[in-house]
Order: structure tokens, then C-alpha cells, then sequence
């Protein structure tokens, strides 16, 4: 026994260190998980006099995007978002401190996945979301609940485990 | 020669450190020192190593404009924490509160002490028990006895 203890150590020591080599620090745990989504009411891009709040999408399931022009990643996922977009997925999308102002023509340019996008200049809504960056996606239930928080951009991969058993379940 | 170097590099140090500085806000000094205390315990979610108070990352700023604003409407410092972790937990507190979820971290330390103490206790134990053991019966002593005084020499 004596002449395995330091083995033993060392074995939990390194199993310790190979599970923390495979979490992401960035995946923050939200508070908002099973919270009513914050309301906001922000203007819409590209249609100067109308603006969007989440209660207007009361009764049906939504997912709230977190973009920027000025995100990589964002670029990255935009493909996929093109995809879900076609499949019928409702995303509406947050277009978090451009202050550049160019979301308008990008989104003109690469085509919108969104069924519509508000303009958060100041980044306030964003705060209120607990936004630590982008691209970040909220999945909100029929009742204005969030149910999940997405950090970093959605592939095929992470959408087949993580979103569509929870959007069928909500949509039942 | 060297001197004017020396200066040259004082200056260009000077505004290197100038640089780095928060923007004074020429605003109230004692709202913007109770932010500056405030924020140096709190987690910058950009940088997750730094303080909210020395981040330069823009979700930083814009933070700390939230917290001057919320300490001007004669919010006190734990209404402004409050108002930081519901949006992002606990995560952004360097000292993390005392929860269910945290018992092993403000724990811990006493346990492995415990681990420790007990290890420490048991050695001792042990080690006086085997002084214990070695009883020298009365034969080995007087032929010990003999060896030490005795001629060993054949």
C-alpha cells in the first residue's frame, strides 16, 4: 500500500488536470437559466420606426442571438444560423455595440438569418443579458423564460446535443 | 549624453504609466474612488484574470460607467454587486460568497488540515510504539554490555 501512495496521487492529481484541460473558462454558468427573459425595447435594424420587445413574441419559442459586424465568430456561425434560418428556426438577433454602424449593409450584403434584428448601441440591453461577449444565443420558452445559454458560436455539432432535444421538448 | 537618454526614457516610461490609467471622469472624486474600490474586487468577465477596476477590455468600461451611474442615483455598494451578479453570477466576485456550492473551497483548507493532523498523529503513534517493541531482555543487555567493554579482539 505504502509503495503505491504516490502513484495514487499522482493518478488523481493528473485526473484532475485532464478534466480541467477540457473545460472552457468562458463557459460562465447564467444566472438567468429558468429566469424570465429581461425586457428590453430596442429599434429595429433596417426599419427605422419599428422596435421589438420580447413580449411581442410571447407564445412561441425563440432564440435571441448576440452578434456583432466586428465578431469573428459571429462570421463563422453565420452559415449555420443561414441554415437554421431555412429550416424554420425563429432567431432574432441582438446586434450588440456596432458602433460602426454597419450591421445594416453586412446583413444586406451576407443575407439575414434573423426574422429580425434590434440595434443595442450602448451595449445596455447586452448588460442586462449578462453579455460577455459575442456570438452568445438564449434559448426563451413560449412562457418569455429562458431555458438555455449558448456561449460561442453554434455548429452542427453543439446544435444536434445541446438545442434541438431542448427546442422539441419546448415545443411540445 | 547618458542623462539626456535617461530623460528621454523617464519621459517616454511617463506616458506609458499615464496611458494605462483609468479616464478621469472629472466628476465626483468620491463616486469615482468608492467605484475604483468597488470594482478592484470584481472580476472582469473579458479577462477573466483581471479586475474589473484594471481591465481595459470594453465590457469593462462600459461596466464601470454602469456602476458610477447606479452609485450617482444613491445606490450603496451591495445594491451595485447585486445588480452585477444577477446578470452574471457569482463568477464575477473575487471573493466568493459562503454557499453550499462553495463549502469545499471555505472549507477545503480545514480538511486537508485535518488530513494532515491525522497523518502527523498516526506517524507519532506508530513511531512510539515501536520504540515500545524494542525491549532489550537482560541477556542481549549484558552481551551488549560485554561487547562495549570487553576486548573484542580474538
Amino acid at each position: 500500500m505504502k509503495r503505491w501512495l504516490p502513484l495514487i496521487v499522482f493518478a488523481v492529481l493528473a485526473g484532475f488536470f485532464f478534466i480541467g484541460l477540457h473545460l472552457d473558462p468562458r463557459e460562465v454558468p447564467s444566472p438567468f437559466i429558468n429566469k424570465p427573459a429581461p425586457a428590453f425595447k430596442l429599434p429595429v435594424i433596417g426599419q427605422p420606426q419599428a422596435s421589438f420587445a420580447p413580449a411581442d413574441v410571447k407564445g412561441q419559442v425563440w432564440l435571441l442571438n448576440i452578434w456583432a459586424p466586428w465578431c469573428v465568430a459571429c462570421r463563422q456561425e453565420h452559415a449555420m444560423l443561414m441554415q437554421l434560418k431555412a429550416a424554420g428556426v425563429p432567431i432574432y438577433g441582438l446586434n450588440w455595440k456596432d458602433k460602426d454602424r454597419e450591421a445594416e449593409a453586412l446583413l444586406a450584403r451576407m443575407g439575414s438569418p434573423y426574422v429580425l434584428s434590434v440595434d443595442d448601441l450602448d451595449g445596455r440591453v447586452g448588460i442586462d443579458y449578462g453579455v460577455t461577449g459575442t456570438p452568445e444565443t438564449f434559448v426563451i420558452d413560449k412562457t418569455g423564460v429562458i431555458r438555455m445559454k449558448h456561449i460561442g458560436p453554434i455548429d452542427p455539432d453543439n446544435w444536434k446535443k445541446k438545442f434541438e432535444p431542448l427546442l422539441q421538448e419546448l415545443n411540445r | 549624453m547618458k542623462s539626456l537618454l535617461f530623460a528621454a526614457l523617464l519621459s517616454m516610461l511617463a506616458g506609458v504609466a499615464g496611458a494605462g490609467e483609468a479616464q478621469p471622469v472629472g466628476e465626483d472624486p468620491v463616486i469615482e474612488q468608492r467605484m475604483v474600490n468597488l470594482s478592484t474586487d470584481l472580476r472582469c468577465l473579458v479577462c477573466q484574470n483581471e479586475t474589473l477596476a484594471g481591465s481595459h477590455a470594453e465590457l469593462a468600461e462600459d461596466l464601470r460607467r454602469e456602476i458610477r451611474q447606479q452609485m450617482k442615483q444613491g445606490k450603496n455598494d451591495d445594491e451595485v454587486i447585486k445588480y452585477l451578479t444577477d446578470r452574471y453570477g457569482d463568477f464575477v466576485l473575487y471573493k466568493p460568497p459562503f454557499r453550499s456550492y462553495t463549502l469545499l473551497l471555505w472549507l477545503g483548507p480545514f480538511l486537508f488540515l485535518a488530513i494532515g493532523g491525522g497523518v502527523w498523529y498516526l506517524t507519532l503513534k506508530r513511531r512510539r510504539s515501536l520504540r515500545a517493541d524494542t525491549e532489550v531482555s537482560a541477556v542481549a543487555m549484558n552481551e551488549a554490555k560485554n561487547l562495549l567493554e570487553g576486548d573484542t579482539r580474538e
